[in-house]
């Protein structure tokens, strides 16, 4: 029963969005999840995340006017929301605890990184 | 703290209050008082609306963290189909996607039997009392106050118990909200309300599919007193929604004795429908909807002209929850930071009323409807092309954007030169042909 869901439905391995590509909106995962993935200029590809339901990507977007900075593509099965900067940033002036789950989803990948960036240095000290 | 009604106003405010204690390690009780069991099929567990949450709405919840589950949405509407004397059109959701969701406030019509689905209302109040609301499912009869400023409320069933803070969030539907301006001495204070008419047709899910489709049927007829009417498609049950100047019986059978909606129905018949009310909605928000320990959201605040109930009741619920946690809860408070959003919201709807005139007056005369139509028709054949009518249009009918926003767009130097153009051009568009406009709703 797939006419009571929200957002779009996307095929295992479809792209949502491609890095580079100039974005004015971001994401939210209704059902499935979605990686990201960077793209590097030989063709190689390094997955960073994994994104589950309920969670958002490409915030960064609605942020800053820049080129995406990693691609999304579904797993499996998966339906995304989107949202707009334009209706984001028209009720933000109004309601800024709107942003708090914006920070709260940047907070978090901060943290991880920071994981990633300790275990990397760790391999590196100890090969 | 207690809390009036547990419709999406009361709900959201308890969420949001509790939320944000959570996040600032404050303490807090919440009582929410509502006798309705949102899991009773009809009128006795229902909170009488059309049940669409808003494109904007949609995307503004998600972005909190509320994503409306499969069980709640009965239907992702993905476009409007546009109905005229002139011919029908199809107005695709910018995105391409479905954005707005077709919901029951209760738990579906009185003949409908189980729907196996979830009300929003029982959702958002679910969210609430995982945060730590507590639901008591009594009638208030009596709110006063104490000497000391604080509030005591009584409910019919006994429970007497003195608050810090009366969220009223009981619609205007209520008599609630009548007896407290009445008690306070400032009657002429309430909210001005307009009739409705909302009944549900039991046509299977099939059926709907091949008739109706994701998309929600608007339509603008020339019918005296009728100022809007749409047909909303639910899982087995479409919901005809109709506003408009004293909607009775007499106008509600013109409405569906027409060609536009009979054509919408198996046989050209619309069936008995199963369900029916004739609710209020509110057109003209509370003077000064706060007072020491007091604040008055949702309906029984301001809501936006004819459209976005459930949206204006996220935002007034939020800016006094705001208010509450963050600044206090005197009457001051709530005029520094809960009043600005209801003056948002009732400046917004002096410009709606224009609008809405504009389109009434464009609704009695055929020149006009087939402007509109010839308009839409030429932006949608074109993929990528703009789209004026088509967006003035989209955000009208899905309360999407403020009105302020949609009057700027609609004053468009562009906006004009295309109208005027399609008054006086006869092109090539397309006249009724209700079997391509089947086949298009069975994609």
């Amino acid at each position: 029963m797939r006419d009571n869901l929200l957002g779009k439905l996307y095929a295992n391995g479809e792209v949502i969005t491609r890095q580079g590509e100039i974005g004015d909106c971001m994401y939210v995962v209704q059902r499935g999840q979605v990686e990201i993935i960077l793209e590097s200029p030989d063709g190689s590809e390094t997955g960073v995340a994994v994104i589950k339901e309920g969670d958002l990507f490409g915030e960064m977007a609605i942020l800053e006017k820049l080129p995406r900075s990693a691609t999304a593509r579904a797993i499996g099965e998966a339906r995304v929301l989107t949202v707009d900067r334009r209706t984001f940033l028209r009720r933000v002036k109004e309601d800024p605890t709107l942003a708090l789950n914006i920070f709260r989803s940047l907070s978090q990948r901060i943290r991880n990184m920071n994981r990633e960036l300790e275990e990397a240095r760790k391999q590196v000290r100890n090969p | 703290m207690a809390i009036l009604g547990g419709g999406p106003a009361g709900s959201l405010f308890s969420y949001f209050l509790l939320r944000w204690a959570e996040v600032i390690d404050l303490d807090l009780s919440v009582d929410i008082f509502e006798p309705r069991q949102f899991g009773h099929c009809g009128p006795s567990g229902c909170n009488h609306c059309g049940g669409i949450v808003s494109e904007s709405l949609v995307q503004l919840l998600a972005t909190d963290g509320i994503n409306l589950p499969g069980d709640v949405v009965q239907r992702g509407i993905d476009s409007y189909m546009l109905h005229m004397d002139a011919g029908s059109v199809r107005i695709r959701t910018p995105m391409s996607q479905s954005r707005i969701a077709a919901v029951y406030r209760g738990n579906g019509p009185r003949l409908g039997g189980p729907t196996g689905l979830d009300g929003f209302d029982r959702f958002l109040q679910s969210m609430a009392v995982e945060r730590g609301a507590t639901v008591v499912p009594q009638l208030v009869h009596g709110v006063h106050r104490e000497p000391d400023g604080r509030i005591r409320v009584e409910t019919v069933e006994g429970h007497r118990a003195v608050y810090e803070l009366v969220v009223v969030a009981c619609g205007v539907n209520s008599r609630l909200m009548g007896d407290l301006l009445a008690a306070e001495g400032r009657p002429e204070a309430a909210a001005g309300t307009v009739k409705t008419f909302i009944c549900e047709f039991g046509l299977g899910r099939d059926v709907i599919a091949q008739r109706l489709g994701q998309s929600m049927h608007v339509f603008l007829l020339d019918l005296p007193r009728l100022q809007f009417a749409a047909l909303i498609p639910k899982g087995d049950f479409v919901t005809l929604a109709m506003l408009g100047d004293d909607i009775d019986d007499e106008l509600v059978a013109a409405f569906l004795g027409t060609r536009e909606v009979r054509e919408r129905f198996p046989d050209g018949l619309p069936p008995p429908n199963c369900c029916h009310c004739f609710p209020r909605i509110n057109i003209r928000g509370t003077h000064r909807p706060y007072g020491d320990r007091i604040v008055m959201i949702g309906d029984a605040g301001v809501a936006r002209l004819y459209k976005d109930g459930i949206g204006a009741a996220y935002r007034t619920a939020k800016a006094a929850a705001s208010a509450a946690i963050f600044n206090g809860v005197a009457a001051r408070d709530f005029e520094r930071h809960y009043m600005p959003a209801c003056r948002s919201i009732s400046n917004d709807n002096l410009i709606g009323k224009m609008i809405f005139a504009a389109s009434h007056v464009a609704q009695r005369y055929a020149f006009c409807r087939r402007a509109i139509f010839r308009m839409t028709w030429a932006e949608q054949s074109v993929p990528h092309g703009p789209r004026r009518m088509s967006g003035i249009l989209w955000d009208l009918f899905s309360g999407s954007a403020p009105y302020t926003d949609i009057m700027r767009r609609a004053c468009h130097p562009a906006f004009v030169a295309g109208i005027v153009r399609h008054l006086v051009w006869r092109d090539g568009t397309p006249t009724r042909n209700p079997a391509s406009e089947g086949a298009a709703n069975a994609r």
